[in-house]
């Protein structure tokens, strides 16, 4: 069914669709709109789930792992401050092997308060365990939450995905959305190890070394199969629905010298600067990285790479940007832009690109383009 | 002569990790008992994740949720509803120590109770981080020596009973773990109230509060018997004291009578002492002007 939603509206339609049995969720700026329009599906009756309106987002993912540890579908939103006051359970919930499903609608830590886009909470969840999708348009987050349920809770994978937008620049855009009827599309759920009275067993106790190590390589052993869950996915929902993205969207990459990578929003602006790019005679190509956990394998032997990071590591680098160095092992013109909600057009992005000084870093509107 | 029904099930075996002289592993005992082979226990960081055993073995025969630290009652939302949702009954039970009740999960705690989810909600409380190696925490009392209080603690324990009843519960307790039947019967009677419904067991501690493991029970029965801890339940707002605290107020034992025994109060100074016992007075006062009530 063709519509116009906001981001987050796509969102909730997308988790009204797959009807987790519990939603835990506490309120955050720019994320408040999805939680807002769940608790209405509920209230209403047009959906049948649970809504727990905890007292914060360290309670809404502790009831998300108590919840799903029983064998229910579960979810939970929401951004920034709420993510990092949560990083205790969302180690947990990885480490519980809990296929918890969270739309995190990036927006950057404070102080000062500011509420606009910026990656660097989402890449502070880096190393939890959890998959971590980042989408670029309405449509694409509506279809990209339908799936992380799915392979949320593949038995290959049994980890929590995060599915992440961009504060304000998706979460509160209008733009069209073609709703689909999932059907059997996300399988019912199957926990293995839910919680059982008959057949009492621990969870989380204490665990020596060698057990926590194999449970932590058991994480990762997932984390890699999860690529062909993902794939698989994919591929069954472009079957059934008539749309594909991939782990990177590329545009115009195939005879591309130049590789512009970007994550979300400003990863599909990129695309409208390859084309003012390519009048120039720049044969220059975008490749979006959508999902970074698990990071997929990209193929860019012989180009010249840039890479925008909308996120910093203080006395490191752009985070994206230093993956992909170490991951690929190629050197890239690394584009610190967009923090805080920072304004970055095509015409800024065609500019990082005609200006690009591999080996470098710059860092849009405070160092000057040399 | 039956003197209380009580189930021979054991639901927590006897190959736990506990100290020797644990108290709160008698008392989970009890509730155990008390609550059946349908339950759930939410266990956050204390002594009972390590008085369970260690993986892959487990001394408890009820499924044990283990939970980060400040989780365990917002964790027991989300179950409770889940397990509502699959139209299952099975019982809900956060069994927490004292610090993670009155200082760093009284957040999820409060929420939970505020939500009206429905569950129990226990503080075992041996008034210190015990399974730490006895720091002191917001139930630690006036005057206890702890690894973090080494001169003895210069402010009072936090009333978190008063803090429970703030949320208007249908049913909240106190218990001791010397009185073994009277927590059964308590948690039996929570178990029966839909929402949430709170008790607070006094467990000794011998290698915290250094008395001889032999004297757990008997440590307990002072703590009762000096007035220093009043068994109560308060079912819709309503005070009934239990026998052995109204036999302690009529006739208290001298509180020295708990402390001396104890070496964390060992050398106790006579201003704290003194304080102990006015706000022992006064708080038996209160309750009873409570209970009088119409």
């Amino acid at each position: 069914m063709k519509k116009i939603a906001t981001g987050n509206k796509a969102i909730a339609e997308a988790v009204k669709q797959a009807l987790p049995e519990v939603v835990a969720a506490y309120p955050i700026t720019p994320q408040t709109e999805i939680v807002e329009t769940i608790a209405d599906y509920v209230t209403s009756g047009q959906m049948k789930s649970r809504y727990i309106p905890v007292e914060s987002e360290h309670s809404a993912m502790a009831a998300c792992i108590g919840a799903s540890i029983t064998g229910v579908r579960t979810f939970t939103a929401t951004s920034a401050h709420g993510l990092l006051y949560m990083h205790e359970m969302t180690n947990w919930a990885a480490g519980a092997r809990l296929p918890i499903v969270m739309a995190n609608v990036n927006r950057s830590l404070g102080p000062g308060w500011n509420i606009w886009a910026e990656h660097t909470d989402a890449m502070q969840e880096r190393d939890t365990g959890w998959l971590q999708v980042y989408v670029s348009t309405v449509q694409e987050a509506y279809d990209t939450t339908l799936m992380a349920f799915r392979i949320a809770e593949h038995n290959d994978v049994l980890l929590p995905v995060m599915v992440n937008l961009d504060g304000f620049s998706l979460s509160h855009i209008m733009q069209p959305l073609d709703t689909v009827e999932p059907g059997d599309f996300i399988p019912k759920i199957h926990l293995p190890h839910a919680i059982d009275t008959k057949n009492p067993t621990g969870y989380g106790g204490l665990t020596g070394p060698d057990q926590h190590f194999r449970f932590r390589w058991e994480i990762e052993r997932s984390m890699r199969d999860s690529e062909k869950v993902i794939a698989a996915t994919e591929k069954d929902f472009a079957k059934r629905f008539g749309r594909s993205y991939g782990p990177t969207e590329n545009y115009r990459c195939e005879d591309a010298d130049v590789i512009l990578i970007a994550m979300g929003t400003l990863g599909k602006e990129a695309e409208v600067a390859i084309d003012i790019l390519r009048n120039e005679g720049i044969r220059a190509g975008s490749m979006r990285l959508r999902w970074f956990r698990p990071f997929p394998k990209l193929e860019l032997a012989g180009k010249e790479v840039i890479v925008i990071d909308r996120d910093y590591s203080f006395g490191y680098g752009g985070i994206v940007a230093h993956e992909i160095m170490a991951k690929c092992h190629c050197d890239v013109f690394s584009v610190i832009a967009g923090l805080g909600g920072q304004e970055v057009t095509y015409d800024d992005i065609a500019e990082f690109v005609r200006k690009r000084r591999i080996g470098d870093e710059f860092w849009f509107g405070v160092t000057n383009h040399v | 002569m039956i003197i209380a029904e009580i189930p021979k099930e054991e639901y927590i075996k006897k190959c736990t990790s506990a100290c020797a002289g644990c108290s709160s592993s008698l008392t989970l005992r009890y509730v155990l008992k008390a609550a059946g082979h349908d339950t759930v226990l939410v266990v956050p960081a204390c002594c009972t994740s390590v008085i369970q055993g260690i993986y892959p073995n487990t001394a408890m025969n009820v499924p044990v949720y283990n939970v980060a630290f400040a989780a365990a009652a917002a964790c027991a939302s989300g179950m409770t509803e889940a397990f509502q949702a699959q139209g299952k009954k099975t019982h809900v039970i956060v069994y927490a120590g004292d610090g993670g009740t009155l200082d760093i999960g009284i957040q999820s705690m409060s929420g939970a109770f505020e939500r009206g989810t429905d569950f129990l909600y226990i503080c075992y409380d041996n008034e210190a981080y015990g399974n730490t190696g006895m720091q002191r925490s917001g139930a630690t009392p006036l005057g206890a020596k702890t690894t973090t209080t080494p001169t003895g603690k210069t402010v009072e324990k936090k009333d978190i009973d008063a803090i429970a009843a703030a949320h208007h519960l249908e049913y909240m307790a106190t218990a001791c773990s010397a009185y073994p039947q009277d927590i059964y019967k308590k948690v039996a009677k929570a178990l029966t109230f839909r929402g949430p419904t709170f008790i607070h067991i006094l467990a000794p501690c011998p290698p915290g509060w250094r008395y001889p493991t032999e004297k757990t029970i008997e440590m307990g029965k002072l703590a009762v018997k000096s007035g220093m801890w009043v068994l109560y339940e308060r079912e819709h707002g309503k005070l009934t004291i239990g026998a052995p605290s109204k036999a302690a107020m009529k006739k208290p034992l001298p509180l020295e009578d708990y402390l001396a025994p104890q070496g964390r109060f060992k050398g106790i100074d006579a201003k704290s002492l003194e304080t102990l016992k006015q706000h022992l007075a006064a708080n038996l006062n209160k309750l009873a002007a409570e209970e009088a009530q119409p």
